[in-house]
Formats: structure tokens, sequence, C-alpha cells
């Protein structure tokens, strides 16, 4: 009982596995909207067009235009309330050839099955992520990101659960589930648990962040393997980019995940029949649910397939960091109550002891300017950058960012010239109260939301901020505050992800990831409204401008 | 002693004679001396025997049969159900007498792979729905409220007559329960529970009003035995599958349909009673030796502190099916004199229990010359005590101590 026990199904299978190998130029749209249509489902097609905020090095244009085909099974005794999704990215070349032609395999055989209490959707997404948005954007009728798609024709009901396949070649040898999503979110872990079941059941290596799992947990190696797998995950939610099609369904709360089929040329192979198996008996489960998933963590992070920590052992972690900065606040709040012990005139003490919150507000705003500029310039300006250097756009919106940045700390120079004299003691203790607690709610925000961005923010801003004073040795805390601002920070996490991965990077290889990182944080923002770079070119730069200043303070 | 006639017939004495009619057939010819004594001997016993007819305890069964729990995974809570509802209707008790309630419906449910079926055995051996199912409650009308209505007979007077439990004093009544439950409690619906005082107040509704001669209680479900441990109504003996602490587990999954078929107690009882038949001797012993903890996991317990009989004497039919008492005879039977109440004798010889009567419903000549209660004194709470200290002290604070001597 199950997928491919009958010979016929088995053969029609690897026969259009085979037919698919052949490269396939752009998106075979009719041949789909036939085939699917021969094999019994709704067909129906999605016209999208994006206009890009600069030509991305993939696409090396400025419009994105493309087609998505999806079929509608339609269960056969349900009503038509609730839907599951199975994708596959089509993009051209050879990249996901077999997810294609397996996922018309399962669609053939789910249609001869009449225990489908849930309508199912085969969709072929074109351009990977941008047709994803489309699509999902069709079917919940919003627009968050200006897109231009043609309205669906089709509907299944509210998604309750999606999977998203990404299979290269035909020969598998494990199969690697990719949880991270837009913004750090994450799946419900009872998908997880589901897959890793399924996997254990049927007898299919299962990996996580690449990694298989080691069974000696309390040897040292075996420990250091689990840190690292934790620590790639925590790099990836970071990045708050989607980290396969499954990551923008979460924001619509609909839980999915991506698998993967890996080649890792071991002896022991897997076929595409073992994977339909598999992706069979999930969607039963996920057929058999009568309410979403929702029983379990939302929030964790996984050192293996097996074991995660919850939230309510890692936010502790973050927790004493933020408590720092109140602590610091406190001290400073109370050195600013009392009064200085060596005062005559009672009235010039209070002039001086309470500069006032509009002294504040100066380099505040100012600050806050810088920020805005990095977001705003590095898009405005970039035909007059291409025009006056010999970049290309993305690496001039590049360079742009980084100019931009390193501009903003010369500012403490200027920005005295324009305060009034104030250089007083108070007035940088004032700041950096302000700017103590404005970092703690900032950084309190981002760890509840994407908790891995907050806590690495954390781990450099906080030491930063508690201890700049103007009195510390200037060129030696100058390098440090400078070493542990953002743009050095995702410098350092660039080269340790590529640590992290075994596959290590020379120092100019690594910079120019670097920049490919900026401008790939850059484009997920106006593609899918990534929270990662508004936040920091809005908020953490500014916040890191004003202990800047605080360096500085005559 | 006059006799009128000589007795040729066939009996069908149960106490007297233990076995069946073939054998008091063979040792009829064999025995028998066609003199006055022995013609005598049997109108004795025919009259015995007719007294012992008309002195015995039910004369109609009833069964409530309630699956609690909704959802395809708790498939085998119904399957539970309609597997007791076809072993009492197998055994003779007619949809009329039936109360059944089920809370979902499996057979018709869209992830069934075999829709209009309900499994009990895996690869499909036993399908327990068949075609003559006839549900009373179903759905979400299977609420704590209709229970204990149906139970207690308070409904409003539009329900239909197959909705109803119109059992009287002399109806043996089966009520089994299953679902999900804990200490104390049984899951309805995944919304609401009924606990075990509830239940227990709604037998004793019963037997004031007179709805019951004897219950049989057996419930299938976590924890089941503390479902039975208020019981304070006579006549009452309870099963469950498992004690308090203890989980029920289910049986056996079946690949094809995907879920659990059935509880692993309901599973053994029905095994059980395909083995019973409408003329079978098997008694409460018998049952309580049903699913031992080998086989369950579960210890099941029973509850027979409140029942009369002795359970060795009650039979499996008295409650499951409906037998009913048969005798031909060709003969007339002279019911001039008063029939004799036939006096039990208790198989151990113990003393005979107190015979339980009705109680009187309403002591209308208490109430009305009642005398008020007198009410106990307390001495004061805290409360009064913190607030009188209150008062002192607000007191003496305004006035001074000095001022006590002047009071004082």
């Amino acid at each position: 009982m199950g997928l491919l026990s009958d010979p016929n199904r088995r053969r029609a299978l690897i026969n259009l596995l085979t037919r698919l190998n052949a490269p396939i130029c752009g998106m075979p749209v009719e041949w789909l909207v036939k085939t699917m249509q021969a094999r019994g489902l709704e067909v129906y097609t999605q016209r999208f067009s994006r206009t890009l905020p600069f030509p991305d090095e993939n696409k090396e244009r400025y419009m994105v235009k493309g087609t998505n085909v999806y079929g509608i099974l339609r269960a056969p005794r349900a009503p038509r309330t609730e839907a599951l999704v199975l994708s596959a990215p089509c993009t051209p070349g050879d990249n996901n050839n077999q997810a294609v032609g397996l996922l018309l395999g399962l669609a053939q055989y789910f249609r001869n099955q009449i225990y489908w209490a849930k309508d199912i959707i085969f969709l072929v997404n074109d351009h990977d992520l941008i047709g994803m948005q489309a699509w999902l954007e069709g079917y919940h009728h919003t627009n968050t990101t200006g897109m231009d798609w043609s309205p669906l024709q089709g509907r299944g009901g509210s998604i309750q659960a999606a999977l998203s396949l990404e299979l290269s070649s035909d020969v598998v040898t494990s199969m690697d589930l990719v949880l991270e999503g837009l913004n750090g979110q994450l799946p419900n872990l009872d998908l997880a648990n589901l897959f890793y079941a399924f996997c254990q059941k049927i007898g299919v290596l299962c990996t996580i962040q690449g990694k298989l799992q080691r069974n000696d947990w309390d040897s040292v190696s075996g420990y250091s393997h689990a840190v690292q797998t934790m620590m790639l995950m925590v790099m990836k939610q970071a990045s708050g980019r989607p980290w396969g099609d499954h990551g923008l369904f979460l924001r619509y709360h609909i839980e999915a995940a991506t698998i993967k089929g890996i080649n890792s040329f071991r002896q022991y192979k897997t076929d595409a029949t073992t994977i339909g198996r598999l992706l069979e008996g999930m969607y039963r489960k996920l057929n058999n649910l009568l309410e979403r998933l929702h029983q379990s963590y939302f929030f964790y992070l996984m050192p293996s397939l097996s074991h995660f920590v919850s939230i309510g052992y890692y936010m502790p972690a973050f927790g004493l960091l933020a408590v720092i900065l109140l602590l610091r606040a406190l001290d400073l709040w109370v050195q600013l109550a009392t009064p200085p012990p060596t005062t005559e005139d009672g009235i010039a003490d209070i002039e001086q002891s309470s500069p006032g919150v509009l002294s504040v507000l100066t380099p505040l705003v100012i600050s806050h300017l810088t920020g805005a500029a990095l977001y705003m310039l590095p898009i405005r300006f970039q035909e007059m950058a291409v025009e006056h250097f010999p970049v290309s756009e993305t690496e001039a919106v590049v360079l742009t960012a980084i100019a931009v940045y390193t501009a903003g700390l010369a500012l403490p120079h200027n920005t005295h010239r324009l305060l009034s004299g104030e250089g007083t003691e108070q007035g940088w203790r004032v700041l950096k109260l302000v700017a103590l607690l404005y970092l703690a709610v900032l950084l309190g925000c981002t760890a509840l939301i994407n908790f891995s961005l907050g806590f690495i923010l954390a781990l450099t801003l906080v030491p930063a901020a508690a201890f700049v004073t103007p009195h510390v040795p200037k060129v030696l805390s100058a390098f440090v505050l400078v070493i542990l601002s953002p743009a050095c920070t995702l410098l350092f996490s660039v080269f340790f992800f590529q640590e992290l991965q075994e596959m290590p990077v020379s120092f100019l290889d690594g910079w120019l990831l670097y920049l490919s990182v900026i401008s790939q944080g850059i484009l997920d923002h106006f593609l899918y409204g990534s929270l990662v770079y508004p936040l920091i070119a809005l908020l953490v730069y500014p916040c890191w401008l004003l202990f800047w200043n605080i360096l500085f303070w005559k | 002693q006059e006799f009128s006639c000589q007795i040729w017939g066939i009996f069908f004495l149960k106490k007297t004679f233990k076995g069946n009619l073939r054998n008091y057939w063979n040792f009829l010819p064999e025995g028998f001396i066609n003199t006055q004594l022995f013609t005598r001997f049997l109108s004795r016993i025919s009259q015995d025997s007719a007294g012992q007819f008309f002195s015995s305890g039910h004369t109609n069964n009833w069964a409530v049969l309630v699956c609690t729990s909704r959802f395809w995974f708790n498939y085998r809570h119904v399957a539970n159900t309609l597997s007791v509802y076809r072993s009492v209707k197998r055994l003779g008790i007619p949809d009329s007498h039936i109360v059944l309630m089920l809370a979902d419906d499996m057979a018709c449910n869209h992830r069934n792979p075999k829709p209009a079926t309900v499994f009990s055995h895996k690869n499909m051996e036993l399908n327990v729905y068949g075609d003559d199912v006839e549900v009373d409650y179903r759905g979400y009308e299977v609420t704590v409220e209709n229970f204990l209505r149906v139970l207690t007979g308070r409904l409003p007077p539009s329900t239909p007559r197959s909705k109803r439990l119109l059992s009287d004093d002399r109806s043996n009544i089966l009520i089994y329960l299953t679902g999900h439950g804990g200490n104390g409690f049984l899951k309805f619906q995944d919304s609401e529970e009924i606990s075990n005082v509830e239940l227990a107040d709604a037998f004793e509704q019963m037997w004031q009003k007179r709805r019951y001669n004897e219950l049989l209680f057996i419930i299938d479900t976590c924890q089941g035995a503390s479902m039975y441990e208020r019981f304070y109504s006579p006549n009452l003996m309870a099963l469950a599958s498992s004690q308090v602490g203890e989980d029920s587990l289910s049986h056996q999954p079946d690949l094809a349909i995907g879920v659990h078929l059935m509880d692993r107690y309901t599973f053994y009882l029905l095994e059980f009673l395909e083995d019973i038949h409408p003329a079978s001797k098997a008694n409460m012993n018998d049952l309580f030796k049903v699913c031992p903890k080998s086989q369950c996991v579960s210890t099941p317990g029973h509850r027979t502190d409140l029942f009369l009989r002795d359970p060795g004497s009650v039979l499996i039919t008295d409650f499951f099916g409906s037998v009913r008492k048969v005798e031909i005879t060709t003969e007339a039977i002279d019911l001039t004199d008063p029939i004799k109440e036939v006096e039990e004798r208790p198989a151990n010889g113990d003393v005979h229990k107190e015979m339980h009567s009705y109680v009187d419903q309403l002591p209308v000549s208490e109430i009305i010359h009642q005398k008020p209660k007198q009410k106990d004194w307390h001495p004061p709470d805290g409360f009064i005590l913190g607030l009188w200290t209150l008062i002192l002290l607000v007191f003496f604070q305004t006035y001074g101590v000095k001022h006590l001597r002047h009071i004082f």
C-alpha cells in the first residue's frame, strides 16, 4: 500500500523524470498545463512582473517577468475549505527539473485516492521567490511589495501547510530540511518533527543545515558538532532572508518547510520513489490534521533534528545581556540625580546639572538623519554613481551604502559645531542614558521578532554601549567601537558562516561575498519586505552613532 | 393442597435444575413414576417455579451507549461504542430500547479510505457499522446536558421516542461510556466534562424516580475507575478499563486507514461477547475476568458493593441481552393460592442484605411541623475581631490612654 507499489506507476514516474533531465529553457508553461490537465487537476496560470530597484547580479536586468503554473486537486468528498500546497520552483537550466517531475508523479498518484479531506495545490513557480511572492499575494488578495500580478482564477480555501521541493539530481543520498524563513520566522516545530519521524520510518538519511546527526552527545566533539549546527541556524535566522520558497508562506501563518535532496556521493543512495513515499506519508499526515499546527513551539533553535532549544531556554541569555544596559542606565540616572559635591552657587548648579532633553535632541536627530540617508541614498543615486564611476549598478548601491556608513563616522566633529557649546559633563550622561534605553528597547523588540539577529547585535553592541564614555582612551576605544559596529559584525559573520559550513574563503572572496550579502539584504527588503536592512539602517546604525558621539564628546 | 392436574410440560427452571431443557427431557422418562406422590412433588415444584417466575427481577432491557469524542483520530471510540451496540443488538435488545450517542461520524468522514464502514479489527475483518445502525444522538447533540436528561428522563415534550430512555422500575439498563477521561471526569466533545459526582447524582435521581431495576455501568477511558467511585445508589454494578492513575491503551492501528481501531478493553470485551448467545449462562464473574493486565496493560476494575445479588448469579444476558423467560406448558396452573415469595438463599450462607425501598419523596408532615433549627453559637471570627480591635485602637489613639482612667 502506498506510492509506487504498482510497477506501472513506478515506470511512468521514471519516464517522466528521465524526460525532464533535458534542460528546460525558461518555463515550459504550455507543456506543464497540458501535463497537469492530463492528470486530472484544475490548472491555472498567473503572470507577474516586477521592477527591481537595481539589477541583481543574477538577473542583470531591471524587469523580471514570469508565469506561475498551478494545478488544484480537489478533495473528492470534502468541502473546499482547506488546502495543502506542494511547490517546486522551476528555474532555467536543469536546476530543479527532478522536483517538477516528482511533483507531477505525486499528482497522478494522489488523484486516485479518496481519502483527501483538503484540496492539494501543486504549484510550479517561476523565478523562485519572486514568483512565490506573486502567487501568495494573489492568493491572499494582498499587495505588500508593489508587485504586478494577474489575479488568480482558481483558489482552494485557506492553506494549512506547504512543502517546497528542491531536487537537483536524480540520485539523492540525503534529504535536507530547511526551516528558516523571512525575517527569521520559523514554522511550527511539529513540521520538523513530522519530517524527521518519516525519514526514520522510511530509512532515508536526513540532515539539517547540511549536517548529519551524531550519536555521541556527551563527547566534546559531539557537543561542538551540535553547537556548530545551532550556530549555522542562528546565522541563517539572523540574516532575515527566506532560505527556501517556504519562507514566504510563514508570514501568512502557513506552516511550511523546504526539503532539499542532496547528493553527497555516499554509497547508499535513495531514489525518487522513496522520496515520493516520504512525501506521500507527510501529506497524509497533514491531511489528517483538523486544525492548523499550533501545539508545538514556534520559537526554537535546533542543534540537530532530534533536539531543540526552546525560547524558554535561550531568552534568559538575551535577558541577561539586556540587563547590563538597564543597570548602566540606572547607574547614570543615579549619577545625574545626585548633585555634584563641590558646589557653591545653587543656581549655576541647577543650570549645569540639568542640560535638558533638548540638548540630547540634536545628536539624536542628526544620527537618525544619517540613518535615513543610509537607507535612501544608495538606491536613489545609483544612476549618478554609475555615470561617474566604472561600476555596475549593484556595486554602486553597495559601495554608496558603505560610503554613507563611513561618512557617518566623521559626524561628531561636525555635530559639536552645531551644538551651542554644550560639551558638559552632564550632557553626555543624559545622552548616554537616552542611548542606553533606546538600545535596550531596540534590542528587546528585535529579539522578540528575530531572536538570532537581536542576540548577535546584543553581543556586539552591549559591551560597546556599556563601556563607552568620553574619558576612555580615544584611539583604542574608537577602534573597538568600529569593530563592534553593525557593519563589521556583518563582515565577521560572513567569514564565520563560511567557516561553519566548512567552506572557508580567502579575504578577497570574503569581501566580495560581503558586498553581495549587503546587496541581497537591500534587495530582499524591496522584494519581499525583509526588515533587516531598514532595521540596521534606520535604527541600529543611528543608535551606534550616538555612542560614537559620546566617545568624541568634548 | 389440591392438585387439579398432572404436569407433563417442559420447565425451564433456572435455579432448581442447572441443566437446560434437553437434560431434563433425558431425565424425565427415566425417573418418571406415575404415582400420586410424584405428581404432588411436581406440582409443588411448578408452583414454586411459578412463584419464581413472577418474582423475578427485570422484565425489560435498555442500553445507553455513548461515545463522547469527536475528530478523526478518535476513530477508536466510535468503533468501541459500535461494537458494544452490535453485541447488544445481536443478543436481543431492539433499537427502540437502545439510545446510541455518537459524537462524530467516522463512517462518512472525508478521511475514511473505506467510506460507510467502521472497522474494529485490522485488515478490515469486522465492520461494526453495518447497514442497520440507528444513531439517536449524533454530532453536537452529544452533550453532558443531553446525556443527563436522557438518564433522568427530563426531556422536553417534543423529544421523539427514539431519543428517550423510557425505562421503568423493572428495567435492567446497560450504560457504556467511552472517550477521553481523567481522574473524576469524562470529556465530552473536547469542550466540556461530566464529573463522577454528577453521574452518581444522576443515578440517584434515576433510583428515586424508579427508573431502573438494576444498572450495569461500563466505562472505557483513562482512569475510568474514578468515575464509579462516587456511586451511592443501590443496584449498581460498575466496570472500568483502568484504575486511577493508569491510562487505557488502544489496541492496534490499521495502516491503511491510518488510525487506531479499538481500545484494548473493548476489543477483548467484544471478543468475549461474541461467544455469548441468548441462552448463554455466563455470569458477571466471567465479565470481570475480561482483559487481564497481561492483555490490557491497565488493570480493569469493578465495583459490586452496591449490587444486591451475588455477581456470580447475574447472567451476562441480564444486561446485554433481552432474554425473555419462556415457559411452554399445555396444562393450566391453578393460581388461586397467593404466590409465595421465594426466599433467596445466598450461596455462601451470608446474612441476607437489607431490602431497599423507595424513599418517601416529599415528607410533607415533617416540613409543616418543623421547628426552627437552633443555630450553634460560634465565637466571633477573625474579621469581627479585627474590626473591633481597629475601632478600639482608633478610640484610644484619639483620646489617649490617660482617659481610660476616667472611663473605667
